[in-house]
């Protein structure tokens, strides 16, 4: 179960939130209540023309690179122009992270915000065909959802270029760029070794927009309002609001919508001073509660112990449970979900998850902390993607943010009352190559 | 105008024959997978960072130039 609450604002920031999440809570938006909150799509006439206003706006992906948008639509634009090739634009849904039900819940509540922007940034770009890329099987009946907004833009006139569902399969990793590409192709949804950039050559070699759902309805409501009213909330460097994934004690996920900067002790409540806070999900960071909650949430103070905001989610580890074991569990997975293409990854995973799996039992061997720090260096930078670089982010925080505890289990115990696992991983791992596809 | 040196880790299937020829800029690691030193390479290990590439026998090795 999900459910969608607005974040308080920042003391100080004028504020209209929530701005993408229907202000009525549950109720999905269909057309009619769409147009009625925010009338018609606010078409540039002509290629580029909305480049200026996202660049002033400041927006960035909101998938988790933060990678300034204009940039992105100025290198299709350029790309498309020195080719001569006719870009394509994909809206990526497929929210592969398990403990992140932002995008998903985005889609089920508002998709036409998320359509409006697709349509917006097709035009921006010059693009004649977009495709809508999902986890379908996220939630019960998106899919149908999805394809109901559609023919209600259909039977409307409301859209320029024609929109494909496509689906990604249940893997990790299927929502990186070039994993994405990969299997729009027809291939499996494993990453590829870049360059070129897929906004250079991407999918079938034309020039590629790929942008984050939620990216996309902000860029639709920039379209409308204009860059000045997207910065009256967040921060001067890093403006506008964004979706976050909040799991407190009960492990239920919340959908928030926060403007950036607001600080987390606000997000996560009464966490208390002790335990662990995950920040950006499983290529995150871990950090103690009472570090954590002198943070807010923005590139800037995150960077300061190392994290970053990713995808907005922010998980609370209730003090019952223990945080290597959790570790253990998800590097395992994260292990079994790479796509074993690159060697470093392929050899480096399993090693890790097997030793972590050893520092959360008892009295594991001294050697083997040494052993897992070795191995994070010796696997980040060098895959084709960033899972192993973000895999050791993950396994290098839990050392150090619970090394205490790594020392209790060193002499044969656990300050862990709760042996139910707390952290979210999907049902089912790749045996296969169709696993991928 | 500088050249470096670029693996492909999907192609690299870790041979080790660059590690062999080119040991002042490549080592392995504990399974036999390059680690590339990716700054400039020095004008005296030119002529031995190309026999690495050449010798490459999945091609994953490559000069790019920056």
């Amino acid at each position: 179960m999900t459910t969608a609450t607005t974040g308080m604002p920042a003391e100080g920031t004028a504020t209209d939130l929530p701005r993408l999440l229907p202000a009525n809570g549950q109720r999905p938006e269909d057309w009619h209540t769409h147009t009625a909150s925010y009338g018609r799509i606010p078409y540039r006439q002509a290629p580029g023309r909305l480049v200026a206003d996202i660049q002033h706006a400041g927006l960035t992906g909101r998938g988790g690179a933060a990678f300034p948008v204009h940039r992105k639509l100025t290198a299709v634009l350029d790309a498309a122009a020195a080719k001569r090739r006719v870009p394509v634009v994909i809206a990526n849904g497929a929210e592969s992270e398990p403990a992140s039900d932002k995008d998903a819940t985005l889609l089920w509540l508002a998709p036409h915000l998320v359509l409006d922007g697709l349509q917006l940034a097709a035009e921006a770009v010059g693009a004649e065909e977009a495709i809508l890329y999902t986890h379908a099987d996220r939630r019960a009946d998106v899919g149908k959802r999805l394809q109901q907004a559609i023919a209600e833009r259909r039977a409307a006139g409301s859209d320029l270029v024609p929109v494909q569902l496509a689906e990604a399969p249940p893997r990790f990793l299927s929502g990186q760029e070039t994993a994405l590409i990969n299997h729009l192709g027809g291939g499996p949804a494993i990453p590829t070794f870049v360059p070129p950039r897929i906004t250079e050559r991407g999918l079938g070699g034309a020039p590629t927009l790929v942008q984050n759902v939620e990216t996309l309805a902000h860029l639709g409501l920039i379209a409308r309002r204009g860059p000045r009213w997207f910065r009256q909330v967040g921060t001067r460097t890093e403006p506008g609001s964004m979706l976050c994934t909040l799991r407190r004690a009960d492990g239920t996920p919340r959908i928030a919508e926060v403007p950036l900067g607001m600080p987390l002790r606000d997000l996560l409540g009464p966490a208390g001073n002790d335990g662990a806070v995950l920040i950006g999900g499983y290529h995150g960071t871990w950090a103690p509660a009472g570090e954590a909650v002198r943070l807010t949430l923005d590139n800037y103070s995150l960077g300061s112990i190392g994290a970053r905001v990713g995808a907005g989610i922010l998980i609370a580890l209730p003090p019952d449970r223990c945080g290597l074991t959790e570790t253990a569990r998800i590097v395992r997975y994260l292990a079994l979900e790479s796509a074993g293409q690159c060697g470093p990854c392929l050899n480096g995973l399993p090693r890790m998850a097997a030793a972590l799996a050893e520092l959360a039992g008892a009295r594991p061997r001294r050697q083997t902390r040494a052993d897992v720090e070795r191995w994070a260096g010796l696997v980040t930078g060098r895959g084709a993607c960033h899972h192993p670089d973000g895999t050791a982010r993950f396994v290098r925080s839990a050392l150090i943010t619970f090394a205490a505890e790594l020392d209790r289990h060193e002499r044969g115990q656990c300050g862990a009352a709760n042996p139910r696992p707390f952290l979210p991983i999907p049902r089912g791992s790749a045996r296969t190559e169709q696993d991928w596809l | 105008m500088t050249e470096k040196l670029l693996v492909n880790p999907i192609e690299c299937e870790g041979h080790g024959a660059c590690a062999e020829l080119l040991p002042e800029l490549i080592r392995l690691d504990e399974w036999g997978y390059p680690i590339v030193d990716g700054r400039p390479i020095p004008p005296v290990l030119e002529r031995d960072a190309r026999a690495a590439v050449s010798a490459c026998p999945t091609l994953a090795l490559r000069l790019t130039r920056s």
